[in-house]
């Protein structure tokens, strides 16, 4: 019988092992970045300041907020911000006493200019997305951002969507450009089990020993936790998670029970199980507009591999012009589209409606 | 002078060669030199055979050379440009930057093509520029836009490397051009390479903010004219919908926001028809060269 407790690595800490002590997987909480797409931007202060108050309470070593879309990602396209995200790194900085801040850019959307904003304001890891085929055009941020003295972390998003072997040559790229962990992200929900495991070790045969390696799962297909437990298993030491679920399409890895899984698993996360229970009923629930669900837009996601912050916008053209999201979600599948746009979902659904216009007339 | 201006390429790459067939058809402009730095380079190639003088000694041999170009396209990078620029107004050489090194005034032809005619420097600013602010103007020229945000999505095979290593530069110089030449009061610009199978055909979204009471019809025919405008030059340049009008709303702040589609496909002359996103600064570069060509042969006469 295999020996479920066993982690091939334990989180080597490009920090060392304070203010946590000795950790196996360290985790980062996404509800204030991630979860941005489900609050469609609209976090108030007050709501950022309680989270991570409740966050950095329970432990968790690491908390994200940026928009949704990461740095200057308040627009027309993706959605404007309620409050700036500068003044929401600020006050979840200094709010935190013991967690770490960490912000996202993807560049071609963000600039250099947002990263050094972001430091001023006190975050304090940087991290980097682009899509899993174009590490390059990262270079010269991790750069900067390695110049600044920033922690830096590197997301491969739409992981599902290559091999291995691609991936692993991606992660070269970042870390020789100064990324200090790469992630496996999988921004569709989309990956299985084995897909995940086989993405992860690739990772870490390519990277290991020079930087960590990271996954980022979601619950489009229901596998958020168990593609997290399968890539600890094969050498991810950095592990996302939204409390809640709070995240996009249906929602992240619910980091409330990945750390009751490691409880289980004698995993150190150095998470409190229970505080971080009552947290996610006591200051998370309260954030949030709804439940994040699997339902049929989510589903459809995982299915034909959609990337998770398209679920609202695609909901807003369905509703605008009359016509099915699920259609519209698949087609952007079809049409493989990747993170960022967003406005090909209008396109899309014009397309549609065009189509049902023109069947109505045929059948009149 | 002769009937034609002389005209220099430097930069044998991708946008470098397009340019070059494109000036071959050109009644004002003779391609006389393809200049690089690569003994190995197919763009360097590919002039010797359409009779260019084609050297890899870069352009500090073509500075030395007794009979200097009237024009030099400089399709390098924005580094590169910016060390060189001084040395063609020197020289006397009217250099049309591609690069997004923005040392001259920047141009889109149908919006200001012939306003510097004179300079001794213009820029091109960027593929997602030349796509995306003849619309903004088109807006712009019908009614106030205080905020104007494009969004350019090109095949991952069609961003060079110049590209890459600053994108920074793109999303700088482009969401300037929707400012100073789109007359947008504030400008954003995103950009997303795409590296699906078969690659995409460049698509660009421009969004712009206007008055709750603006004139909807009145700026869906200066987009409609604008349209043609750009297709003389660029003929697979497209609208793929109508444009589109929302709010205002929470979400568009309050705004009533103008949506406005359009897909780029290339002439196909040395690059794919996908990669629209070079052909339409090749394209423009051409016409922008042109002007000043006919500027200089007018004054010569």
């Amino acid at each position: 019988m295999t020996d479920i407790n066993t982690l091939q690595r334990t989180w080597s800490g490009t920090h060392g092992d304070e203010p946590f002590g000795k950790l196996d997987l360290r985790l980062t909480d996404t509800c204030l970045r991630d979860g941005s797409h489900h609050k469609r931007h609209q976090f108030t202060a007050q709501e950022v300041h309680d989270i991570v108050e409740a966050l950095d309470n329970s432990g968790v070593p690491v908390i994200e907020v940026t928009h949704g879309d990461g740095l200057g990602g308040s627009s027309f396209n993706y959605g404007f911000s309620r409050t700036p995200e500068q003044e929401l790194i600020k006050i979840a900085a200094e709010t935190a006493k013991r967690a770490k801040i960490a912000f996202l850019m993807l560049p071609g959307l963000g600039t250099k200019d947002d990263i050094r904003a972001a430091q001023d304001n006190g975050g304090q890891i940087c991290r980097i997305a682009t899509h899993c085929t174009e590490a390059d055009v990262s270079i010269q941020h991790f750069g900067l951002a390695r110049e600044l003295g920033l922690e830096t972390v590197g997301f491969l998003m739409m992981s599902h969507t290559q091999s291995p072997e691609v991936l692993a040559k991606q992660a070269r790229i970042m870390v020789d450009a100064g990324c200090q962990c790469v992630y496996v992200v999988d921004s569709a929900g989309a990956l299985i089990m084995e897909q995940t495991a086989d993405r992860v070790s690739a990772v870490v045969a390519e990277i290991g020993g020079q930087a960590d390696v990271g996954f980022h799962g979601h619950e489009n297909l229901g596998l958020g936790v168990s593609n997290t437990v399968i890539a600890a298993r094969a050498g991810a030491t950095q592990i996302d998670g939204s409390v809640r679920r709070f995240g996009a399409g249906a929602g992240n890895t619910p980091l409330e029970a990945f750390v009751g899984v490691c409880d289980k698993l004698g995993w150190t996360t150095g998470v409190d199980f229970l505080k971080i229970v009552d947290a996610s009923e006591d200051v998370i629930k309260p954030a949030m507009p709804e439940e994040c669900q699997l339902d049929r837009m989510t589903l459809m996601m995982g299915y034909a591999g959609v990337y998770s912050s398209f679920l609202k916008h695609a909901g807003n053209a369905a509703e605008r012009f009359g016509v099915s999201g699920a259609q519209i979600l698949l087609e952007a599948g079809n049409r493989k589209l990747i993170g960022g746009q967003e406005d090909q979902l209008i396109d899309i659904a014009l397309m549609l409606k065009a189509k049902q216009d023109a069947d109505a007339g045929a059948n009149a | 002078m002769s009937k034609k201006a002389t005209a220099a390429i430097v930069g044998p790459g991708n946008i470098g060669t397009d340019l070059m067939y494109k000036l071959l058809r050109s009644d004002v402009i003779e391609p006389r030199w393809m200049i690089g730095v690569d003994p190995a380079s197919e763009g360097l190639k590919l002039a010797a055979d359409k009779g260019l003088i084609s050297t890899h000694e870069g352009v500090d041999w073509l500075l030395k050379q007794d009979e200097l170009p009237d024009l030099l396209f400089e399709a390098t990078s924005a580094y590169v440009h910016k060390e060189y620029a001084p040395r063609y107004a020197e020289a006397g050489i009217r250099a049309i930057d591609l690069t997004p090194a923005s040392v001259g005034p920047a141009v889109i032809p149908p919006v200001n093509g012939e306003e510097h005619v004179g300079a001794m420097n213009v820029n091109m600013i960027t593929c997602g520029g030349q796509a995306t602010i003849p619309m903004v103007a088109a807006v712009s020229r019908v009614t106030p836009v205080s905020y104007a945000e494009i969004v350019a999505s090109v095949s991952s095979v069609s961003a060079g490397p110049g590209t890459r290593a600053n994108i920074d530069e793109f999303t700088r110089t482009t969401s300037a051009g929707v400012e100073s030449i789109g007359g947008a009061a504030r400008g954003k610009a995103i950009i997303i390479l795409n590296p699906a199978e078969p690659p995409m055909i460049m698509r660009d979204t421009i969004f712009c903010a206007v008055d709750p009471d603006a004139d909807t019809d009145a700026i869906a025919e200066s987009i409609h004219a604008m349209e043609r405008a750009v297709q003389e030059y660029v003929p697979g340049y497209r609208l793929l919908q109508e444009p589109q009008f929302d709010g205002p709303n929470d979400f568009t702040q309050g705004m009533r926001r103008v949506s406005i589609f359009v897909e780029v496909e290339g002439a196909g002359d040395y690059l794919p028809p996908y990669s629209g996103n070079l052909d339409i600064m090749t394209a423009a570069a051409t016409q922008v060269g042109q002007h000043i060509a006919r500027s200089l042969i007018a004054g010569q006469s």
